[in-house]
């Protein structure tokens, strides 16, 4: 059965193809997606001081390497589908980053199906938005080097880069969330839970309902791009998260563990990514990359991806020996 | 009595939210003391911006500055960013009070 965040998400979505006049508050949606980050970041850090720091570091390598390959490996299938080499990188580093929100409704998913996995995931999220940029903006440099000679591509504006994604809204709560839950632990969160733990999903299913209108709108720009970014969109994610389970299969996580990394390779960035490749890559086709990354393949993991994705973690835990 | 007035120029630039902090800093590299940021949406050559969400949003920069440093500045963002991004800019003649703050 769907689950019922997803129906708000839909919801959106008709709202915005009929041309509903509704639309959520600036403020609110800035609010509602603070909430959401911190919340997530917070949950995950209650469950990180159970956790040995030893256990922890393999994981946080494999997810970063994980975040750093993936637009590799999509350049070059881009580049096949006729993209401009600046637009080619700026999409796989939109793949190679990772959706916040994608990760949330995967981790509702697996709650309400009753299947297990790390609580300390989100520090899998909030280590994975950042390689998975620089991968793409080394290859768009590279692409204008190859295709201009060297020199071309612009110089590098790594600190100003490596500021706006490390101190970004999205990684500074995630990471602010996981310390605080860690120091305070169970006991210490306890009186906010009523806050963070509690509405979560409530919250998540307003947030979606705006991200249906957002996503909407996007889907009308599919058209422009033709079938190529259909294809991207759709197909593009389930790849993904073959390497995302087969590396969480190599790290020994539980089911849910594998399906949540499988949906964090799966998802694409359609926050920390446009702004940071609007910066890095500016000759890159903004619109193209949001398109794939909000317009096609956010709607079709939230319905079609994190199912598959879940039951794929099922059937590798069936296969492999325990 | 009527106040006395000093002639200056505003430049409005309109641009991605993107650009916000390099337009800021460009324009104060140029000389211009002050500067008010409000965020916008609408539509351009480049199609319709609603700022629905981070990578959709639109900023407004105005800036009052002698002629020669609207100049300079709008001159600098043409040459560094319209081939990229939507920007859209103006000037207008206005008239201000305490010509020492601009």
């Amino acid at each position: 059965m769907i689950d019922v965040v997803v129906l708000f998400f839909l919801l959106g979505v008709f709202a915005r193809l009929v041309g509903s006049d509704l639309r959520l508050p600036e403020a609110l949606y800035e609010t509602l997606s603070i909430y959401l980050l911190l919340a997530i970041g917070l949950k995950g850090g209650i469950e990180l001081s159970r956790q040995p720091i030893g256990l922890l570091a393999p994981q946080v390598l494999a997810c970063m390497a994980l975040g750093f390959a993936i637009p590799f490996v999509l350049y070059p299938l881009l580049r096949s589908l006729r993209l401009a080499g600046a637009d080619a990188a700026s999409v796989a580093a939109h793949y190679g980053s990772v959706s916040v929100v994608t990760f949330a409704v995967a981790s509702a998913a697996l709650a309400r199906e009753g299947i297990a996995y790390e609580s300390h995931a989100a520090l899998w999220v909030a280590v994975m938005e950042a390689p998975g940029l620089v991968a793409g903006i080394l290859l768009a440099r590279w692409a204008a080097r190859r295709e201009q000679g060297a020199g071309a591509g612009g110089t590098a504006r790594w600190r100003e880069l490596a500021h706006d994604v490390l101190f970004g809204k999205s990684v500074l709560l995630l990471l602010g969330g996981l310390i605080i839950g860690a120091i305070a632990g169970e006991a210490g969160a306890k009186p906010i839970a009523a806050v963070f733990v509690d509405p979560f999903k409530g919250v998540l299913a307003l947030f979606l309902l705006e991200l249906g209108l957002v996503a909407g709108a996007r889907l009308a720009e599919v058209r422009r791009f033709g079938a190529a970014v259909l294809v991207v969109g759709v197909a593009v994610p389930p790849v993904l998260a073959l390497a995302g389970a087969a590396v969480g299969w190599a790290l020994g996580l539980s089911v849910g563990g594998v399906a949540l990394l499988a949906t964090l390779a799966a998802s694409a960035s359609y926050i920390a990514a446009p702004t940071a490749m609007r910066i890095a890559v500016p000759e890159a086709n903004a619109a193209l990359s949001i398109t794939a990354a909000l317009g096609v393949t956010f709607p079709f993991n939230l319905v079609a991806g994190i199912p598959m994705y879940i039951a794929l973690a099922q059937w590798i835990a069936q296969r492999s020996p325990t | 009595m009527s106040l006395a007035r000093h002639p200056k120029t505003l430049l409005v630039i309109v641009a991605e939210a993107a650009l916000e902090k390099a337009l800021v800093r460009d324009a104060r590299e140029r000389g211009a003391q002050r500067w008010t940021v409000t965020e916008v949406h609408g539509a351009g050559v480049e199609g319709v911006r609603e700022g629905a969400w981070e990578a959709d949003r639109t900023i407004e920069l105005k800036l009052i500055c002698d002629a020669a440093v609207a100049e300079a500045i709008a001159e600098h963002v043409i040459a560094r960013y319209a081939a990229n991004y939507a920007v859209a800019l103006y000037f207008a003649d206005v008239q201000v009070v305490r010509p020492d703050r601009f």
